[in-house]
């Protein structure tokens, strides 16, 4: 049995939305480098959509493939949904994660998470 | 396939592989029964046990035959901890960066009251001979220190510890499991009271290795029940396993020098291709190392994905990242010499056979190049160290 489903290799070895947004207007970074697991996302919100989103990521396996599913998630949704985004959904499109690796699941649901209160701070708006 | 991870198993020899058939098919009595049939694998096992003693200088009745290096150790650090007690010596003297079966053996007699030592492997690796002596007390019953290590290859000053211990009458234990087979082992130049060993690290089938225990040293059992193994470790001996890592061991020896030596070799160019990789450093001393050990980490990757991406090149190696350990720290060996969390996880190891090959060594150096760089292009990390925001480690 293979460590990971065929999907998180997919996203893994394909990953989605990947590098850095420069006009990004909510910026969410979670994870320590001492953990070994950090997560960068960039969101361009505009009208209550979040219409493009990329991600940089330092981590294992699971967790590049958790950001890359997350920001295939939310693209194009709006943002009351995008808040909607939980860590099992997101493990749960990836064919599952193993238990020790939901964890990186939680990153990519944080992240964004952390990236919507920046957009908040920025713009003033309540999402 | 090429196979860079003998440090975890090896493949077992042709020759290992057909002597356990044939004494599976041929001598499957029960070495205890009387009987011709059961005499025949009792010969076999004895056979066996001559020929490794002879490998490391050992009488044959000094090798006890074990499931493996775990057990080995296990039964080693115990037996010494249980003489120990009786004379109301309750110290021990370790290093930092041994395997999980010594640290936790020895995490576990700490709860027991022992006192544990465990000495700096500084930033090369090494243990320093003068600070075992010092370290060792009037209550110390133990000294138990690898031959070489198992994830970045070092060596020990095995020889000139075994020494100091003799000096001060005091049990050495060495675990070296990653070191016979690959490296000349004698216990008797090296003055070790104890040895352990397993079979599946040099080319002998998994689940079976051995303890050597010096005549005079007293043995406490693991696993009671039956005579066997004279009466310490019980349990109808695993004889095709335990003829098969004989056979597997006798033919490593006779090449050993040869073999080490074009092993070492590729090594070198292993080590000379990766260190062209920015802010990137090898783990442990550079030449006093395993002949198959390279072990490096890479500044803002992190190890699992490393490894992911050379198994999609064909490329089986190891990492000390805490994602292939499946905990939250990085590898207590690397943490031991010094490396911070951040650069621990981003580590590699490949520890090559004599299979290897000119092309794989080449082939090795450019993918872990582009794998490093590709990961590197899309971590925060990298573009943080890049970017000034962080000061490089490496």
């Amino acid at each position: 049995m293979a460590l990971y489903s065929e999907k998180v290799m997919d996203h893994f070895r394909n990953p989605r939305n990947v590098g850095v947004l420069e006009d990004a207007n909510g910026i969410g970074e979670v994870g320590n480098a001492k953990c070994g697991d950090i997560m960068k996302m960039y969101l361009k919100i505009e009208n209550g959509i979040v219409q493009d989103v990329k991600f940089e990521t330092f981590g294992c396996g699971s967790a590049i493939a958790s950001s890359s599913m997350a920001t295939e998630m939310i693209k194009g949704k709006p943002v009351s949904e995008v808040k909607e985004l939980t860590n099992k959904a997101v493990a749960e499109a990836l064919d599952g994660l193993p238990d020790y690796k939901m964890h990186c699941s939680v990153l990519a649901e944080e992240a964004i998470k952390l990236a919507l209160e920046d957009y908040e701070k920025r713009t003033g708006e309540k999402i | 396939m090429i196979y860079a991870d003998n440090a975890a198993t090896t493949k077992m020899s042709a020759t290992a592989v057909n002597t356990m058939i044939s004494v599976a098919e041929e001598a499957w009595g029960n070495p205890s029964s009387l009987y011709a049939h059961g005499q025949r694998a009792k010969e076999i096992l004895e056979k066996a046990r001559g020929d490794i003693a002879a490998v490391i200088g050992a009488e044959p009745r000094e090798i006890y035959f074990t499931s493996g290096g775990s057990e080995a150790d296990n039964q080693a650090i115990m037996s010494a901890a249980a003489e120990g007690r009786k004379k109301g010596k309750m110290h021990i003297v370790s290093s930092a960066f041994e395997h999980h079966a010594v640290l936790h053996t020895l995490e576990k007699l700490k709860k027991e009251g022992f006192e544990i030592t465990l000495l700096d492997v500084h930033s090369n690796g090494i243990v320093i001979p003068s600070e075992v002596e010092s370290a060792i007390r009037d209550d110390t019953c133990l000294v138990t220190v690898m031959y070489a290590n198992n994830e970045i290859g070092t060596i020990q000053p095995v020889k000139e510890i075994g020494e100091i211990c003799r000096k001060r009458n005091v049990p050495f234990h060495v675990d070296a499991v990653q070191a016979v087979g690959h490296i000349p082992v004698n216990v008797i130049t090296d003055s070790i009271d104890m040895l352990s060993a397993s079979a599946h690290k040099f080319h002998g089938p998994k689940g079976v290795g051995f303890l050597y225990a010096k005549k005079g040293i007293r043995l406490s059992n693991l696993i009671e029940g039956g005579a066997q193994e004279r009466g310490k470790r019980a349990g109808t001996e695993n004889v095709p396993s335990i003829a098969a890592m004989a056979e597997a061991l006798k033919e490593e020896i006779a090449k050993i020098a040869e073999k080490s030596a074009y092993i070492a070799k590729m090594r070198d160019r292993l080590i000379c291709g990766l260190s062209e990789i920015p802010h990137s450093a090898l783990n442990g001393d550079g030449k006093k190392r395993l002949p198959g050990n390279v072990n490096f980490c890479f500044e803002g990757i992190e190890g699992e994905s490393l490894l992911l991406l050379l198994d999609d090149r064909g490329i089986c190696a190891s990492s000390g990242s805490a994602c292939t350990s499946g905990s939250l720290d990085p590898s207590h060996v690397l943490l031991a010499i010094g490396r911070v969390h951040d650069v621990a996880h981003g580590s590699l190891r490949l520890s090559i056979g004599e299979e290897i090959t000119d092309a794989d060594v080449e082939y090795i150096i450019k993918s872990v190049k582009e794998v490093v760089e590709y990961l590197r292009g899309f971590s925060p990390i990298w573009r943080d160290l890049v970017s000034g925001k962080k000061e490089f480690i490496l």
